[in-house]
């Protein structure tokens, strides 16, 4: 931020004990929270910084110029202009919400989906119903614009009530500070009560220093991982004042030990999350293929309607993408199923024990869902929207954070595995299914319905890759071509973990994962899986049982 | 018609009511007068044929499915006003199905059974390639309307879409005027066009803005690659070093979805490191929440939201044929209206639909095109083309926060590599060549059937 000049908020707080007391701040909390109703009551109790209409729609029009230098001058002016509207304005205009009719008037669009958008008066915050958006000109800005309105909703935000408001705040000014907000900052420094936003000032503000070249704001920076501080001390390391580029370079060596653990412990998260997935999308092949023997290449197909049913219950529960994609859980494990029963009946059991057959007949099912979905849905992606609480990440330290999206793929495959492990090993059903694969004429003569096990098996298997499909939509396309991706990755998995195997499985997902991301950085993402496939290929060579082999008769047999 | 109707893969859709061909023939039969006669009342009935050939299944029907439904909604539109030269139109539509060799099938079944007049299709390069020697060999047109790497220029072929001077160098040229970048990654999937793109941008930005080594960064992921982590989070150290940093994107496809998703949950921000895409248009973002997405960039010769009347006529135009509301129109699309119409222009200029003259009569010719300008077709069968760089909205929408002066006249030949810089292309007469090397003065003639062979052998 260059020259940005204190807005409103801040010459009223700079004033010792001013007029400014709780009535204000609550006032300014309605505002903030009642935009609408705060403008109504802005008109009736007339604030006295406000200014009168004529004035505002002044500075509103010097922001509807061409050029981007004047539409820059034009925020500041706004900014500087002591309207309690202001901070509104900006956020509207950051959000391009900002908009202008035909006639003149400027309004902030409400929603802009569709043709005809509703649209509410940038003034008054009176509603003005629809406008068709030929009509509405938009207030564009761009990045550098963007940039700037962060700047000054940060500044602003510094004195807000809202701690959430004054951490984002300062979190954006590291590394933004100037000679104007030096000085106010100092102060705001003292009177704040949240350690957090405390401490990014205090370090905002040395980086402003050692900008000026003062040696002894180093000491507040040493030991911070944030990006911004190593850009500002890789700045000073190679500046043109010595003693303070040695300082700034001992600094760095000092985090560099640090940095190294933690890019480390972040490649693990990478592969660990990576493993996940692949385990996600084997798992339910490690059933049908690892334990009855089947070669199911419309397993990907069965990730696909997963996929797609959670598009669906997004559809049904529009604006609750998280209770949807909760209800999807069952929702896509139970259609998965019934359309793997469906493969089952009407394919599979015709080619008992002709894998070659069935591997020919379950790829021509996959070939006609993929198609079938292009033709009933569209041949289109389809958005799946993340829920609040699956974006962004988690933050560890200032140089490590776990995207939270990820996070809970990895849960979901851990809980997803021990559940069919209790499955296998603790019901009924597990028992007769491994007593089936086991030896199937000893099974079925004593009393076990081989046919009915066959059924149940290969609905678990495609039920486990209808909730793969699941998470799935949280982290990649939801498309016909969904499926195609991961049939492969699966087999692969399966085969290296051990066919028969879910321990296996497990392993080999989460170190096939974690291996092609410590290649990945060195090697490129596509030699990374060339050399994870040549690797398998010569792993089966030595051991063609895989991870982990069945022992025994059975595996004889 | 209904969506559903419209995408199952149709490989004959004959456009409106046959005219009565039969009952012409009958009419041709009973005049006994010579030859001429006959040959010239047939023409006069028979409809012209347009083929489209774009992918209706396989993994390319996302992108190509829209194409098809474009061009067939502009034939309508042509037949609505009364057809061309007194006659109707008539799509002939067949499904290449993302195949790339079965491309140069299908274009030897349009033009040799179907007998197409002209044809409009491809996405690819790769199936572009494996198209060109039978355009050639049979003499036929073709209209591309995609962005590609350029380094051709084929006899039969009209380029539509940009060559890379008309997108990826004008946006290189904002990012470091505009913006200021002083550090490049240069993201791609492992394929010829952003192979060749990235080998052109990487030479301009070392000899034009003495971009050093270590301030370029190259990465190629697989089609369809999914997991973004790594090389996200290597992005985002390589943009903290302490210059402005951005990543111009070759990512095609749908790799592009994890990888703005894995961009917003590292907590990229556009601000700080801004992407540029050039295979990322309207269509694509139809598949994302773009609301962490806002703020970066694509550079492209047409967005959606350009505010011409031409482009809202042409929106509603398709709003109303899709019968979707939701749909969305982007640039392929306006290759293909632009394509169209130079195309119809030529033939009334012709007088005739027959290839050799169509070819000569397009060249100088000059239409519309939705942005508010207009497209002239050049002698080296590219089109000129205004360069627009948009900034992705909540919406999915993209707002132009730049656009060169003027349009740009697509260069086949790039000026930044070596052996291709001394290339021109010129198909009028006296001259007629694809790539005429002007150091040694000498023409190399058409290698469509050996490039169509190494394309394919990859």
């Amino acid at each position: 931020m260059r020259n940005f000049p204190l807005p409103w908020p801040c010459a009223a707080r700079a004033r010792p004990a001013s007029a400014w007391p709780a009535l204000a701040w609550m006032l300014l909390l309605m505002l903030l929270l009642m935009p609408t109703l705060a403008h109504a009551q802005d008109q009736t109790q007339n604030q006295p910084q406000d200014q009168s209409d004529d004035a505002a729609i002044e500075l509103l029009e010097a922001l509807d110029v061409s050029s981007y230098a004047d539409k820059g001058a034009a925020i500041e002016a706004i900014v500087t202009s002591d309207d309690s509207r202001a901070r509104e304005w900006l956020q509207e205009l950051l959000d391009g919400r900002l908009q202008r009719t035909d006639d003149g008037r400027f309004v902030v669009v409400l929603e802009n989906r569709g043709r005809d958008w509703p649209v509410a008066d940038a003034l008054t915050g009176e509603a003005l119903g629809e406008i068709s958006r030929r009509n509405l000109e938009r207030i564009g800005i761009n990045n550098a614009l963007r940039n700037q309105l962060r700047s000054a909703i940060a500044v602003v935000d510094l004195y807000s009530p809202d701690l959430e408001r004054r951490r984002a705040s300062a979190e954006r000014l590291l590394g933004e500070v100037d000679a104007d907000l030096a000085e106010p900052l100092v102060s705001v420094i003292e009177g704040e009560e949240d350690d957090q936003v405390r401490e990014r000032l205090v370090q905002a503000l040395a980086i402003h220093r050692i900008e000026l070249g003062e040696l002894d704001a180093l000491s507040q920076l040493e030991g911070s991982l944030h990006p911004r501080v190593r850009v500002a001390l890789n700045r000073a390391a190679s500046g043109d004042d010595p003693v303070l580029a040695d300082a700034a370079r001992s600094a760095l060596a000092g985090i560099e030990q640090q940095l190294k653990i933690n890019r480390g412990l972040e490649t693990l998260y990478f592969g660990l999350s990576l493993g996940s997935v692949l385990v996600l999308a084997a798992i339910g092949l490690a059933i049908t293929f690892g334990v009855m023997g089947v070669i199911n290449m419309a397993h990907g197909e069965l990730i696909m309607l997963g996929a797609y049913t959670t598009w669906a219950m997004q559809q049904l529960l529009p604006g609750q993408p998280g209770l949807a994609l909760i209800l999807s859980i069952p929702a896509g494990f139970l259609v998965a199923a019934l359309a793997g029963i469906a493969i089952e009946r009407g394919v599979i059991q015709f080619l008992k024990g002709r894998p070659l057959e069935t591997l020919l007949a379950t790829f021509g099912v996959s070939l006609i869902l993929q198609q079938l979905v292009r033709t009933v849905i569209s041949p289109l992606n389809r958005t799946v929207v993340s829920p609040e609480w699956m974006s962004g990440s988690l933050h560890i330290n200032d140089a490590l954070s776990l995207t939270l999206n990820r996070m809970f793929v990895l849960g979901f495959a851990l809980v997803v595995f021990a559940g069919l492990m209790l499955i296998m090993r603790r019901t009924r059903l597990g028992l007769e299914v491994r007593a089936v694969t086991q030896n199937r004429a000893m099974a079925r003569s004593m009393g076990i319905r081989a046919t009915r096990v066959d059924i149940m098996t290969f609905a678990l298997g495609s039920g486990v890759a209808g909730l793969a499909g699941v998470a799935l939509s949280q982290l990649t396309n939801v498309g016909p071509n969904l499926g195609q991706n991961y049939i492969i990755d699966s087999f692969m998995v399966v085969v290296f973990g051990g066919v028969g195997n879910l321990w296996g499985t497990l392993v080999a997902g989460l170190s096939l994962g974690v291996i092609n991301q410590v290649l990945e950085p060195w090697a490129g993402a596509v030699l990374a899986k060339i050399i994870v496939l040549v690797f398998i290929i010569l792993f089966i060579q030595k051991r063609p049982r895989g991870l982990f082999p069945q022992k025994g008769r059975a595996a004889e047999g | 018609m209904t969506t559903f109707q419209r995408m199952i893969p149709v490989t004959h859709t004959r456009f409106p009511a046959k005219p009565a061909r039969f009952a012409a023939a009958a009419l041709v039969a009973a005049i006994t007068a010579g030859g001429v006669t006959q040959v010239m009342a047939q023409e006069e009935e028979d409809p012209i044929k347009v083929g489209i050939l774009h992918s209706l299944t396989g993994t390319m029907a996302i992108s190509e499915s829209t194409l098809k439904d474009t061009v067939e909604m502009l034939i309508e539109q042509q037949n609505e006003a009364g057809g061309l030269l007194g006659r109707e139109l008539e799509a002939v539509v067949v499904d290449p199905a993302s195949n790339w060799p079965l491309f140069a099938e299908r274009a030897r079944e349009l033009l040799a059974q179907e007998e197409v007049d002209v044809i409009f299709g491809n996405w690819t390069s790769v199936s572009r390639k494996a198209v060109l020697p039978v355009v050639e060999e049979l003499n036929g047109l073709l209209f591309y309307p995609v962005q590609y790497e350029g380094e051709e220029s084929s006899e039969n072929v009209f380029y539509t879409g940009a060559a890379p001077n008309q997108q990826a160098i004008p946006a290189v040229n904002y990012l470091h005027e505009q913006v200021g970048v002083e550090r490049w990654v240069l993201a791609g999937t492992d394929y010829v066009y952003p192979r060749t793109t990235n080998r052109i941008l990487e030479a301009y930005l070392q000899e034009e803005f003495g971009v050093a080594e270590e301030d370029i960064m190259v990465n190629y992921t697989p089609f369809g690659h999914s997991d973004w982590q790594n090389i996200v989070a290597e992005i985002g150290r390589f943009g903290s070093e302490g210059k402005k940093t951005a990543v111009v994107s070759t990512i095609n496809g749908d790799a592009n979805v994890p990888f703005y998703r894995e961009l917003a949950n590292q907590g990229i921000d556009a601000a700080d490191i801004p992407v540029v895409a050039f295979s990322v248009g309207e269509q694509e973002l139809s598949g994302i929440d773009t609301a962490p997405l806002v703020g970066h960039l694509a550079a492209w010769n047409y967005f959606m939201s350009v505010d011409t009347d031409a482009n809202y006529d042409f929106i509603d135009a398709w709003i109303e044929y899709t019968g979707d509301e939701e749909s969305v129109t982007n640039d392929p699309m306006e290759a293909h209206y632009i394509g169209f119409n130079m195309w119809a222009e030529a033939v009334r200029k012709a007088g005739t639909t027959d290839v050799d003259a169509v070819k000569d009569a397009i060249i100088g010719v000059t239409v519309p095109n939705l942005t508010g300008g207009y497209a002239a077709m050049m002698p080296n069968h590219h089109i000129t083309k205004p360069v627009l760089i948009g900034e992705v909205q909540d919406n999915g929408q993209f707002d132009v926060v730049w656009q060169t002066p003027s349009t740009v006249a697509g260069d086949a030949w790039s000026d930044f590599l070596p052996g291709s810089r001394d290339l021109i292309s010129d198909w009028r007469a006296p001259m007629r060549c694809g790539n005429f090397n002007v150091e040694t003065g000498s023409c190399g003639g058409s290698t469509a059937a050996e490039e169509a062979e190494a394309a394919l052998a990859e």
